[in-house]
């Protein structure tokens, strides 16, 4: 099958990057393969896991149900990037403090998700947590630490504020 | 921590890490996105590895045709099953001599000539990419005559069933029989006497990150390094250089960061050594990632079981007898090296393991079925012969009228009792089942609980309560199954410690880390030894070419076996550091100790020297020292057990359940695990083991079941049609510790990782049940669907 390219142009990660890439690529695939992001995971490739969680123009999609052509153009932030930033270290510590991850395979991905929580500013009770990730599978944790983490960097949070 | 029967230790000091919670530095990469797993490690002129596979569950195969995939844009290799058996020493045949009688047929990585389960791998594309390795394999065109099928594993010995292997004679892969005691005498003086049927759905362990291997040749010298997601580096080692024929110091496994394994990865798939060929033959690394659909398809399985059991007891509630009989499903072939029959095995052994009673008989038939085959998943057996024998347990205390609560401390061993042989012939010593219930019961509030539960029954709400008391087989030694069946698998585990010029300590370990902490484990135990800090320490593990031989991580045994190789390995190191300070400092080493990275005297805490100071003249200046003293700064221990199969520990769950009697769903409300895996080196840490286990035991419990049609072909090979626990249905868990060091090692920590998963599905089912009870219901299936539930009622 001979492969379908088009150019792409797209920022990701506050770097502004242009690309030939397979049409039939997804984004995930995109970031891993063609720019070496590779704290972005595959898990099903069904949209069912979560591990594939990157943000799209600042809102969380799962990475391996969009096409790498149809973020052309938009603004991607990967786990990479949102580290830089600093904008969840709170979360990260935590994680790791709390033990909240063993093999780490759905961190990246469970952190993306939970960033947008974050940004609401609003205390959440354990369910609401616990709703809001539960479209990230993790099959090491039983969730139990995870949700203690977010509720610490709430309350801190807010605490803080 | 220490009890009376254990003296106090160098662990035992205030400025030990041992009880204390370090964190790991594996999370730190993990959370920035920094981890580095099998499929994000690249290598010049890498290929890709797909897979043709079979879509029938039983066929021959009568022409395969690959000329059009060979001539697809991008690929390298097209290998048949054929062709990669030309490349192989000799078939795999899945038995070891300890189970007596078991049989399996020869098997080769890919099908040759037949396919005896879906998914079985055909033909091998090798291409630059995986994408245009899956292209090509479309154009490869095999042509199938479609054989019998055996599905079911009530039938699959029935005399007009097909056989899959007709050489075998039967599909019998193995039959055993515990006969203990006086089964008979058990039954005639019982007053009551129960028996039931159960039923186990097929699950498999879902790891996120999915298969994994990396295969590297270097033909001008023959070296082999494979990169691969694997819990067992030198087991692999030894079976691919085996099956390939490479010697096998030449062959270096590295084992990367693991994106999960829950003993699904202790086993070796025939892709992945086909992938392995494919690098040996081209002499290019190449990779393969196995995506989700081939995950379901072609990962071992485990748990479908039927179980038939009967208890009798006194009407005061004394368990008199117990017997079950087991019918076990394995798939097309007996797994290679570690056998299909461990679990049926494991449900034998642990069955009714708490309890006194004397007389057991229990039988098991493990058979094969036209599926993918079954082997070890986490806490193998144990959720099946929990769910056994804690449902009759309360069975029989309802039939009495009896709570199941103390139901349990009438019949469970005391801990004064010990060591002790129980019912089913398994050597138990060092349990504290007392001790566990009494906790459990507190920290329940079980009596408030069951108040609590009345009152929301008088408004119709229909809560549960369920106890499970549970053994679990840890730590497997020498005299059990693998090395003396024949397998090539260490159970004894070796580390090597050394002091470096630096006064930096590095500790390489057999144990691999899948993420449980087992290194910061090790770190704590080497610090805590050596009196360094624990940033002074370096743990290497998962690479054969740095570590010392060992049976990596499997059956809980990383910090059992482990951890005791490295707590001697750091005695012995401490003890040369400190002699050759006494030389240097004309001490003698009885008076001197290490504290805080600097030798003291053990009078006045005085600093003489610092540790660093010791590495710097052992290597350096080894001139101070006189000529007859060579330091050598490096130590290896190694340390197996000696007589005992496993080093069982035992403890108790309790949950708290609502069942919607009109839609049959079920809400966990609060579940409780009182455990006692001996010393415990971080809280955390264990305490994390047991909860990631229990809702994977909650999982096989509730949704989990790889759902098979009557010609064999899975139905729901997605995560989106095979239900996992996710975050929003599952409960906190309240995780507790009762310590009783094992009498076996020094260091007296027994295993962890498998407890909530062995007997998360005996509480649910218990819980459930008991939210049942006034409608006279009872769910003796898994999972326990919303329909299950409703079966059970009648209303569907």
């Amino acid at each position: 099958m001979s492969e379908e390219t088009s150019e792409i142009k797209l920022t990701v990660n506050g770097d502004l990057i242009t690309k030939i890439v397979n049409v039939r690529q997804h984004l995930v695939d995109f970031l891993r393969l063609e720019l070496g992001l590779t704290g972005s995971h595959l898990g099903c490739e069904h949209g069912i896991c979560g591990a594939c969680s990157v943000w799209v123009d600042g809102l969380v999609v799962r990475g391996c149900l969009m096409l790498a052509v149809q973020a052309d153009g938009g603004d991607v932030t990967t786990i990479e990037g949102l580290t830089e930033t600093g904008e969840i270290a709170d979360l990260q510590k935590n994680f790791v403090d709390r033990n909240a991850l063993q093999c780490g395979f759905c961190t990246p991905g469970m952190l993306m998700t939970l960033a947008e929580l974050l940004r609401k500013s609003e205390l959440s009770s354990r369910e609401e947590i616990r709703e809001h990730i539960s479209g990230n599978y993790c099959r090491c944790t039983g969730y139990h630490a995870i949700v203690d983490a977010v509720e610490t960097t709430i309350s801190d949070r807010l605490g803080d504020s | 921590m220490a009890n009376k029967t254990t003296p106090l230790t160098i662990l035992d000091r205030p400025n030990s890490y041992i009880g204390r919670s370090l964190s790991r530095e594996g999370a730190k990469r993990a959370v920035a996105g920094r981890g580095r797993y099998t499929d994000d490690i690249s290598l010049p002129r890498m290929l890709h590895a797909a897979f043709v596979r079979s879509p029938y569950a039983h066929a021959k195969i009568l022409a395969v045709n690959v000329d059009e995939a060979r001539q697809q844009p991008e690929v390298t290799l097209v290998m048949t099953g054929t062709e990669l058996q030309e490349l192989c020493t000799g078939p795999w045949i899945g038995t070891l001599s300890s189970f007596e009688g078991m049989k399996s047929a020869p098997q080769y990585p890919m099908a040759i000539g037949r396919a005896c389960w879906q998914g079985e791998p055909i033909v091998m594309v090798v291409a630059s990419s995986r994408a245009a390795a899956e292209d090509a394999a479309e154009f490869v065109t095999i042509e199938y005559e479609q054989l019998p099928v055996v599905a079911d594993k009530e039938t699959a010995l029935d005399p007009e069933c097909p056989i899959i292997h007709p050489e075998l004679g039967d599909n019998l892969a193995f039959r055993k029989v515990i006969d203990n005691g006086d089964v008979k005498q058990g039954l005639a003086d019982a007053d009551i006497v129960i028996e039931e049927t159960f039923q186990f759905g097929r699950h498999t362990a879902v790891s996120l990150e999915t298969r994994a291997l990396l295969a590297d040749y270097e033909p001008t010298d023959g070296h082999l390094t494979i990169y691969t997601s694997s819990q067992v580096p030198h087991m692999i080692q030894a079976v691919f250089a085996r099956t390939l024929g490479v010697a096998e110091h030449k062959v270096r496994i590295i084992a990367p960061d693991i994106g999960g394994s829950f003993g699904l990865k202790i086993h070796t798939y025939g892709d992945e050594v086909a992938t392995t060929a494919a690098s040996i033959k081209l002499g290019r690394p190449v990779k393969f990632i196995a995506d989700r659909l081939e995950s379901f398809l072609t990962d071992i399985h485990a748990r479908e079981n039927r179980v038939w059991g009967r208890i009798g007891v006194s009407k005061e509630g004394e368990i008199k007898s117990l017997e079950i009989d087991v019918r076990s499903a394995a798939g097309a072939y007996s797994q290679f090296p570690r056998t299909s029959v461990f679990e049926a095995n494991q449900i034998l052994n642990i069955t009714g393991g708490p309890y006194k009673h004397k007389n057991y008989k229990a039988k098991t038939e493990v058979v094969y079925l036209n599926k993918v085959p079954t082997s070890q998943y986490r806490a193998v057996g144990h959720p099946i012969g929990n769910s056994v024998g804690e449902a009759l347990v309360d069975q029989a205390a309802e039939a009495c009228g009896i709570d199941p609560l103390e139901m349990r401390r009438r019949n469970i061993m005391e801990d004064d009792q010990y060591p002790r042989v129980s019912a089913a012939g398994i050597k138990l010593q060092d349990m504290s089942h007392q001790q566990c219930l009494e906790a459990l019961a507190k920290h329940m509030d079980y009596e408030n609980l069951r108040v609590e539960q009345d009152k929301f029954r008088k408004k119709g709400i229909q809560r549960g309560i369920g106890i499970a008391a549970f053994i679990k087989g840890t730590a497997p030694g020498p005299a059990g199954y693998y090395g003396t069946g024949g397998a090539p698998i260490a159970s004894q585990d070796a580390c090597t410690i050394k002091l470096e010029p630096s006064g930096g300590v590095i500790c390489m370990i057999g144990v691999t880390d899948q993420g449980q902490g087992v290194d910061t484990v090790m770190c704590q135990i080497a610090a805590s030894v050596l009196g360094l800090r624990a940033e002074s320490v370096r743990v290497i593990e998962g690479d054969t070419d740095a570590v010392p031989y060992g049976g990596g991580t499997y059956a809980s045994r990383a910090t059992a076996i482990g951890g005791e190789a490295t707590y001697q390995a750091s005695l012995l190191l401490r003890k040369e550091i400190l002699s050759i300070a006494g030389t240097l400092l004309q001490a003698e080493p009885i008076t001197l100790d290490i504290v805080d990275e600097n030798v003291v005297n053990k009078s006045d805490n005085q600093i003489r020297i610092s540790v660093s100071e010791i590495g710097r003249i052992g290597h350096f200046q080894v001139a101070e020292l006189p000529n007859n003293i060579q330091p050598t700064l490096s130590v290896t221990y190694r340390y197996r057990l000696h007589d005992a199969l496993y080093i069982f520990t035992n403890g108790i769950q309790g949950a708290y359940v609502e069942v919607d009697i009109d839609t049959g769903f079920i809400k966990l409300l609060n579940h409780w695990v009182v455990e006692d895996c001996g010393r415990v080196i971080s809280p955390q840490l264990a305490d994390e083991q047991v909860r990631g286990g229990c809702v994977q035991g909650i999982g096989g419990a509730l949704y989990e079941e790889c759902v098979y049609n009557e010609a064999a072909q899975l139905q729901n090979g997605t995560l989106a049609d095979y239900l996992t626990p996710m975050a929003g249905e599952m409960p906190d868990i309240n995780v507790y510790h009762i310590q009783t060091p094992t009498s076996v090692s020094e260091l007296g920590a027994k295993g962890v990782g498998e407890s909530g998963t062995g007997a998360a599905p005996a509480v649910l089912m218990n819980a459930v049940n008991d939210a049942l009870r006034p409608f006279d219901a009872c769910v003796t299936k898994q999972p326990m669907t919303p329909e299950t539930v409703l079966a059970s009622l009648g209303t569907v």
